[in-house]
């Protein structure tokens, strides 16, 4: 089951993932900035497939970059922001995110054709189907 | 820095207002702020919001954003893994005379809201003709 591979998971990078967590728990107070994985992403799993969805504002269709390879997704983006000058000066700059790539564990391999991918609102949703030689098989179990 | 002359922007302060009932957390957006010669953008970040409850409301001086997102849960799929969480989104601001309250225009595109705030007349800058003789 998927949730084997989840509790695999190196546990440095299992810490590094607490301490951004609390960051994020402290700083949510206050903005809701992510720290330093950018996008900050939510999984859903179900057993034929994943979900990916991500908060990318200010990002357009053409700004985004996503490929899958096997178990791997990876997302690239860069978005062109305002540039101050001596006719447009910054006064507030909370946004300063604007270009990032992050890759992403998934927790199945999936079929990579079958990836579909849209962009509502700012939010990105990835429907991952899982690979069909991965997926769970019943296996009937005969009585003599 | 802000010019204090030419304006000034800072957060209001949390005013009394009425309690919410709605069961969501109440995130406050990441906001850009921007200034030109005719006028001050205002952009927050708010990500998956139904444009339907977009408000923008100027109260005096107080100008309030405020959304509402518009998620549903993805059928049949379990949250195995979450680093944000989903929520509506509020900010308040001061703005001071210098902003032409009758032409301030917002837009909502790729989950982000745009202000923009027009400087009133006698603010903008004026270019003065040097004569030569």
């Amino acid at each position: 089951m998927y949730l084997d591979k989840i509790w695999q998971l190196d546990p440095w990078r299992e810490l590094d993932r607490i301490h951004d967590e609390m960051n994020r728990l402290f700083q949510d107070t206050f903005s809701r900035t992510p720290i330093r994985s950018y996008p900050a992403i939510n999984l859903w799993v179900k057993d034929d497939g994943a979900l990916v969805t991500a908060e990318l504002p200010g990002y357009d269709v053409n700004d985004l970059d996503i490929t899958v390879l096997n178990d791997e997704l990876r997302i690239k983006g860069k978005r062109n922001m305002p540039k101050p000058d001596k006719d447009l000066k910054f006064h507030r700059l909370e946004s300063d995110i604007d270009s990032f790539q992050r890759t992403i564990d998934l927790p199945f391999p999936v079929e990579s054709d079958k990836v579909e991918a849209k962009l509502e609102r700012g939010v990105l949703t990835i429907v991952l189907p899982r690979a069909e030689f991965d997926k769970p098989r019943k296996i009937q179990v005969s009585t003599k | 820095m802000a010019d204090k002359k030419t304006l000034q922007k800072r957060e209001a302060d949390k005013l009394e207002k009425v309690e919410r009932t709605r069961d969501r957390k109440v995130f406050v957006p990441a906001v850009d702020i921007y200034e030109t010669n005719d006028e001050i953008v205002l952009m927050a970040e708010m990500p998956g919001v139904d444009e339907k409850t977009i408000d923008v409301v100027l109260d005096n001086d107080v100008l309030t954003i405020r959304g509402q997102v518009a998620s549903e849960i993805p059928e049949g799929y379990e949250l195995v893994y979450s680093e944000y969480e989903v929520g509506d989104f509020e900010r308040s601001f001061t703005i001071n005379e210098s902003i032409d309250v009758d032409k301030i225009e917002a837009r909502y595109q790729n989950g982000v809201l745009n202000v923009r705030l027009p400087k009133a007349e006698p603010a903008k800058a004026k270019k003065i003709e040097v004569k030569v003789k």
